[in-house]
């Protein structure tokens, strides 16, 4: 219930009431954006945009640089490791 | 799907379980006794389950599996109100599909709707405001239930009732809110919890302010996580440095959906249509004051409460349940002398057993999983969530 699954808005279908057909895993719903609209986002500019859908309602737009910025972190974790090997390979101490 | 596979990366997993390793040596608490860290979320805990995140982990650390599912806090003599309301004539009472099997004193809504109650299952509030318009005849009823994720739900759609004028849809509003739940267990005698994963999607409502508290008053690092596995695993690694630097801040891990103000309009909804009552009773914890919302009386005619007479009765759990020791962390689930034998996720005593997301249902479902169990190999990239049964390996 508290889940939500992410999807990708295909359709704006009422502009009036905020509703517009997401494609969530394959399937399409009608969903409210009432949540996610605001002056910097009309409604017009959903189109594309991949949402957090929870119980009919979008909930939140999912936002690609922080994903990147987050995956970028999680890369980098890793890499200083990768560094430290090669170091401890080359001899030094 | 966005974002899905990228955060199941088995490869990056590992080298996230190397780095918590790498930290919990560092943490000289972890020398005498396990760090407790909780997953309030009950989403978390599924996530736990499926993925097999607590046996990939170090020893020392020990997960706690909170109250944050909804289904399992709910008392029983709630659930006795929605059969009162779900069998009184002309009534269509309409819920999500988890609350369907949680035992009331007498019955579950799924056994009043086989006794012929017109109970449905539905996935949206919404779906429940398009049953009111199609049937006018009828009077139809929303439990709500659920945190601050589903609580803009339920406010908008009675708003949606007022703007269409829709008179016979109500609301069963048994909403309730994270924080004073957090609080409690903060102050229960007996619970020893060194960190928090906090709940990504509570947070994408209220923000990441209301969670100060447990930083300033009580000294402990919280981390807003995501649900996938590598969120889980990044989350605590993010509540490990705090412990091992010795600081308690609030931090979010889960900035791709989580706001650090929240979700304004899902806000204003929620202040629009709800305020606080002065206690709500929570299975297993007892009443918390200030933890649940009942409707403002501007929303009285879309109240089931106030349309409809219930019990509204406190009624005690079976007194071998252990349900409430669980979710503070107290007990494991298989410390509950019930748990497998008189308790299954087929025939619940206690509502932990009955929702994928209480601890109870995870246990007996995924068991307790060998360590290093292929990383990820569950489930991973293909989202159906179909995990080997049980190896059950009760300690
Ligand atoms: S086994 Fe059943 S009764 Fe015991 S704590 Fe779990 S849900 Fe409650």
């Amino acid at each position: 219930m508290c889940l939500g699954i992410p999807g990708q808005i295909v359709e704006i279908t009422n502009t009036a009431d905020k509703l517009a057909k997401v494609e969530v895993a394959g399937v399409k719903r009608e969903i409210n954006l009432v949540c996610i609209v605001d002056e910097d986002h009309s409604i017009e500019s959903c189109v594309g945009d991949w949402v957090l859908v929870h119980v009919g309602f979008a909930m939140s737009r999912i936002d690609a640089a922080e994903a990147a910025a987050t995956l970028e972190l999680l890369h980098a974790l890793g890499e200083v490791d990768e560094e430290l090997d090669a170091m401890r390979g080359s001899g030094q101490t | 799907m966005k974002y899905v596979d990228e955060f199941r990366d088995p490869e990056k997993a590992q080298t996230l379980v190397e780095k918590i390793r790498a930290l919990v040596d560092q943490i000289d608490a972890c020398k005498s006794r396990p760090l407790y860290i909780m997953e309030v979320c009950g989403g978390h805990t599924h996530a736990i389950f499926r993925y097999g995140i607590e046996s990939m982990l170090p020893e020392e650390i020990e997960l706690v599996h909170g109250p944050g599912c909804p289904v399992c806090v709910l008392p029983m003599g709630r659930v006795d109100d929605c059969v009162a309301i779900a069998e009184t004539p002309k009534v269509i009472f309409t819920t999500f599909g988890d609350a369907m099997r949680v035992p009331g004193s007498s019955k579950s809504l799924l056994e009043a709707k086989a006794g012929g109650a017109d109970v449905r299952m539905v996935y949206s509030p919404l779906d429940s405001l398009s049953l009111a318009r199609d049937n006018p005849d009828k009077e139809v009823v929303f439990f709500g239930l659920g945190f601050e994720t589903t609580m803009p739900s339920t406010a908008l759609t009675v708003l949606q009732a007022e703007a269409e004028g829709i008179e016979n849809f109500s609301l069963f509003c048994n909403h309730i809110t994270i924080i004073p739940a957090i609080k409690a267990i903060l102050d229960a005698p007996g619970v020893q919890i060194d960190g928090f994963l906090g709940p990504g999607h509570v947070s994408m409502v209220i923000g990441n302010a209301p969670y100060d508290f447990v930083a300033d008053q009580y000294d402990r690092p919280l981390v807003v996580t995501g649900f996938e596995p590598l969120d889980i695993l990044h989350g605590i690694w993010m509540v490990l440095e705090q412990l091992a630097s010795g600081e308690a801040r609030i931090e979010n891990q889960y900035s791709r959906v989580v706001p650090d103000e929240g979700n304004g309009p899902a806000l204003e909804a929620i202040a629009k249509v709800f305020e606080l009552r002065e206690f709500f009773e929570w299975r297993g914890l007892g009443s918390i004051d200030h933890s649940g919302v009942k409707m403002r009386e501007a929303y009285a005619k879309y109240d089931a409460e106030r349309k409809f007479s219930v019990p509204d009765l406190v009624i005690a759990d079976p007194k071998a349940c252990q349900c409430g020791e669980v979710l503070k962390g107290v007990i494991k689930p298989y410390d509950c002398k019930l748990f497998g034998n008189d308790c299954t996720p087929e025939t619940p005593m206690g509502a932990l057993m009955v929702s994928s997301e209480g601890a109870c249902a995870a246990y007996s479902r995924y068991g307790r999983v060998e360590k290093l169990v292929p990383l990820l190999g569950r489930g991973a990239g293909t989202g159906t969530g179909k995990a080997p049964q049980a190896e059950v390996e009760a300690p």
